[in-house]
């Protein structure tokens, strides 16, 4: 029985059984990791493993269920836990699958699966992982230790269908490098790490250059000060920069506007962001990070604008969400193996603007370079926003000394609305991407 | 138990002849070590939202991660077919680790010595759905009914049972039956016209249905959450600057898991690169601070009969009247470092290979009137309730937010503060411990850590403790 069949035959099973929808989504992987540390190898893991979920709806109650054995009897056996399990969930006259009209998937190659990335022999992931760790160590003396480099290798087959005729697959591949030098100045330590990923094995970036970026940006957060506690611009580095794109992916999806659990709530249309603020969510790029077919319900894949010159557009939408809030679903369904759908993205991504980060520098004069923040202090309820940082400092329009065991804070419906510049830097490394970025009038919490 | 009427002996039919074939299999290329572990986790959850319960899940996974060990290096496999020839190929997969001739097993599998920590009569996963399902109900009419100002109410019921079995070369066989049971309650409520706040509580461990009476009733969770939430209602926006912080009993413990746990795992401590690493004999918190981490509490979502190796949990002072005692192993880096293991390798699943990971972490109680401690700040903070932290290990660096807490004026807790950030540094923040109380709060049992994309439950713990020193990262 191929994935394919075992989908429909699960799906076939629930509806004999008493179903009067079912949906069934596969998941089929396979890993291949090696890390080293020191130059020696640390750990090598390979394995595969593959899983059905199940949901089935009885009129407007609702029931899931998994399992790892996808033989019929396996199968039967999930359609039966899912089903029983569907008598205790009540009427909710919202839940459903989409309209059939709704199903589909966008054509054309999407470039999500490498040929190169099967054939990687475990000894090229060592080597990789050993070049990376080496540049890293031999960058500066000041490197003095290692928490080692990771190479993984990743291919997987996603396979949806349901009884509405829908059926699908898609399989796509992922080739990272990543490594994590230790700088030693006295007593003090700092980390910090680099990494590159690829749909293919030859897309990704040379572990000699993975290293020494490590190396540059572990050296760097040495001596690091803590500053006094005063209001500033804060520029965000691309790497941290994402993080904001993805508290306000939080606050337009559809599960936080229902709830009302969310500062942009009844903002559509309203300008809630600087005017040069564009943000868009793409899940039809060929080749991007967050690109794929159908969503997790089956529905095709589209570009959504969410934020327009500073304007609040669009909320990300799966079809329960969207039947709450009277609107069509976006295409945003995402789910694991279980369970009712979620609201996900494809490729959420901060239009870039004209500058240099070094422009962006000189243009806020004085202020804090973000490029590490830790801590979950973010409310998207209200706004409220307070995570711990560690940088640089900008002086005369420059970087000049690192920065680190402090506090930025504000509120992100001020911040979004007080982007002073964009950086022309955007990169697609992930399926959330940002440029740098500067918000002005935040206050850092130190000394 | 014995094998044969495990569940892995009665539905997998596993012999410890298997076992020991399959260990041979794992070192048929030499290596010092290896270890299977066989993992059956049945779970089923069910969550309200709007007054309905919309979603309700179960299912089983299964499957069996094979490790070798040779010197500092691990080959790991796994398989969710547990039929004999793809076990075999996943133990040879991990064997490529090593590269030599055969190690020998050199004795058979002896049953190892467990602790009797989940006293629980019926599995919660073996009550009628119906009951459990009735859990969400009753939160949500109690946050409902506690403030007309709460409109908003979601509770998840979750239940899991892990059924374990780890045998490894060195002779060891554990086999224990791990249940878990919890929920959740989360609430928003507003003021007409106003923005609203949010307020969060749950509780759970190795318990059994009949744990959520009384103190861990649906009701008393869902009044707790809507108490917080309707608390933040009139909450002013948090200070700046450092200050001196009290933290009340129980769930503030993430103090110490984040200042002081995470950087004493053996794994980076072996490696060097935690700001705790060659401290061991130094003082690295004020005297009145002794900081245990035990996994051998009853009924706690963080104890263990046996940990994911197979070794009994114990219970390990880290820090001891202020000074660094020991780090936290498993049994590569015992092994390793020439300790013993601490009962703490832990894992996520089959599908992970284990690491020195934290259980029940707490200070033991101290002598002050928790009254006293309060009285004795003139100005500061006092922090109820936190939500999730994190650590730099290297740096040492770690920040957690606070979800509820007040200013204190002149020794009495006063306004209500909001988004309070703390941010310091593991092993400089104890040393400003000046008052530690007699109020040692366990937490309620809903803590959830994450390593390397492993997470696993554990609990946290603290009595009342002035901290004379830290930064409050607020925005006034």
């Amino acid at each position: 029985m191929t994935l394919l069949e075992a989908s429909q035959t699960a799906i076939a099973i629930a509806m004999r059984k008493g179903a009067t929808a079912a949906e069934c989504t596969i998941a089929e992987g396979e890993e291949f990791s090696a890390t080293v540390r020191l130059g020696e190898v640390e750990t090598i893991k390979e394995a595969g493993s593959r899983g059905a979920g199940l949901r089935v709806l009885k009129g407007r109650k609702q029931g899931s269920s998994y399992t790892s054995d996808l033989s019929e009897d396996g199968l039967a056996r999930m359609a039966d836990a899912a089903l029983a399990i569907a008598e205790i969930t009540e009427e909710d006259p919202f839940a459903g699958l989409p309209e059939k009209e709704e199903l589909g998937q966008i054509d054309g190659d999407l470039q999500l699966a490498a040929d190169d990335v099967a054939n990687v022999e475990a000894a090229a992931r060592i080597d990789a992982a050993k070049r990376a760790e080496g540049a890293a160590l031999k960058a500066d003396e000041r490197i003095a230790n290692s928490e080692g480099a990771g190479c993984e290798t990743y291919t997987g087959t996603r396979v949806f269908a349901n009884s509405l005729g829908f059926s699908g697959a898609y399989t796509s591949t992922n080739a990272s490098l990543s490594v994590t030098p230790v700088a030693k100045q006295g007593d003090a330590m700092e980390r910090d790490y680099w990494h590159t990923t690829s749909r293919s094995w030859a897309g990704m970036e040379s572990p000699e250059d993975v290293g020494r970026i490590a190396a540059e940006r572990a050296v760097r957060r040495l001596g690091a000060r803590k500053i006094e506690t005063q209001k500033a611009t804060i520029v965000f580095e691309p790497r941290v920069a994402k993080s904001i794109l993805g508290h306000i992916f939080e606050a337009v999806s559809g599960d936080s506007i229902y709830r009302k659990s969310s500062f942009l709530l009844d903002k559509i249309d309203e300008q809630i962001a600087a005017p040069n603020v564009t943000v868009i969510d793409d899940a039809t790029v060929p080749g991007w990070f967050g690109t794929s077919p159908f969503d997790d319900e089956g529905v095709p894949t589209r570009r959504t604008p969410v934020i327009e010159g500073g304007v609040l557009k669009n909320y990300l939408l799966n079809t329960y969400t969207a039947r709450k809030l009277g609107l069509k679903t976006t295409g945003c369904a995402a789910r694991g193996l279980t369970g009712a759908p979620g609201v996900g993205h494809g490729t959420l991504y901060l239009e870039a603007g004209s500058k240099t980060p070094e422009e962006i520098f000189a243009a806020v004069g004085t202020g804090l370079y973000v490029t590490e923040l830790i801590g979950f202090g973010v409310n998207v309820v209200t706004g409220d926003y307070s995570r711990g940082a560690a940088g640089l400092w900008i002086e005369d329009g420059k970087l000049s000394y690192p920065v680190a065991e402090i506090t930025i804070a504000g509120n992100l419906g001020e911040m979004l609305c007080d982007i002073v510049h964009i950086g022309s830097d955007l990169e697609f490394r992930g399926s959330t991407c940002a440029p740098t970025i500067a918000i002005a009038n935040m206050t850092i919490s130190g000394k | 138990m014995p094998l044969s009427s495990s569940l892995f002996g009665q539905k997998f039919a596993l012999t410890e002849r298997d076992l020991e074939s399959y260990l041979a299999e794992a070192l048929s290329k030499g290596g010092d070590y290896a270890d299977l572990y066989f993992e059956y986790l049945a779970t089923a959850s069910i969550s309200l939202d709007e007054s309905i319960i919309k979603s309700a899940t179960q299912g089983v996974t299964l499957g069996v991660g094979i490790r070798v060990l040779s010197g500092e290096r691990t080959g790991y496999a796994y398989s969710d077919d547990l039929s004999p020839d793809k076990i075999r190929k996943a133990a040879r997969t991990a064997a490529c680790i090593a590269n030599g001739p055969a190690t020998q097993l050199t004795a058979g599998l002896t049953s190892v010595e467990k602790h009797d920590l989940y006293n629980v009569a019926t599995l919660a996963g073996d009550t009628p759905l119906a009951d459990r399902a009735q859990l969400v109900k009753r939160a949500d009419a109690a946050a409902r009914a506690h403030d007309p100002r709460v409109f908003q109410v979601q509770a998840v019921y979750a239940d899991t049972v892990r059924h374990v079995l780890v045998a490894s070369s060195d002779g060891k066989l554990s086999i224990d039956r791990q249940p878990m049971a919890r929920m959740n309650v989360s609430v928003l409520a507003r003021e007409v016209g106003g923005v609203p706040q949010r307020g969060y509580a749950g509780g759970g461990g190795r318990i059994g249905l009949d744990f959520f009476t009384g103190d861990h009733s649906p009701e008393k969770f869902a009044t707790d959450a809507a108490r917080q939430a309707i608390v933040q209602l009139h909450a002013i926006d948090a200070p700046t600057g450092e200050m001196t912080v009290v933290f009340g009993p129980g769930w503030p413990g993430i103090l110490l898991h984040e200042a002081v746990g995470h950087g004493l795992e053996a794994d980076f401590n072996r490696k060097g690169v935690s700001a705790f690493s060659g401290r061991v004999g130094q003082k690295v918190a004020s005297e009145l601070c002794t900081v245990v981490d035990d996994g051998t509490i009853a009924s706690r979502r963080g104890s263990l009969n046996v940990d994911d190796e197979g070794e009994p949990t114990k219970q390990n002072v880290l820090i001891e009247k202020g000074v660094l005692r020991g780090y936290l192993t498993d049994k590569l880096s015992a092994r390793l470092t020439n300790a013993k293991s601490t009962g703490s390798g832990r894992r996520e699943s089959y599908q992970h290979y284990p690491m020195p990971r934290m259980t029940n972490t707490f200070m033991l109680a101290g002598e002050s009137d928790p009254e006293e401690i309060l009285k004795s700040v003139r100005n500061g903070l006092y922090c109820a309730n936190f939500g999730g932290g994190q650590v730099d290990i290297t740096s040492g660096n770690f920040v957690f937010s606070a979800s509820e807490s007040f200013l204190i004026e002149d020794g009495k807790l006063t306004t209500p503060v909001r988004g309070a950030t703390l941010i310091g540094n593991g092993p400089e923040a104890l040393k400003y411990v000046s008052m530690v109380g007699n109020d040692l709060k366990l937490d309620q049992g809903i803590g959830v850590c994450g390593k390397e994309g492993q997470s696993v439950p554990v609990g946290v713990g603290i009595p009342t403790i002035k901290v004379d020193k830290m930064t409050v990262g607020g925005t006034r």
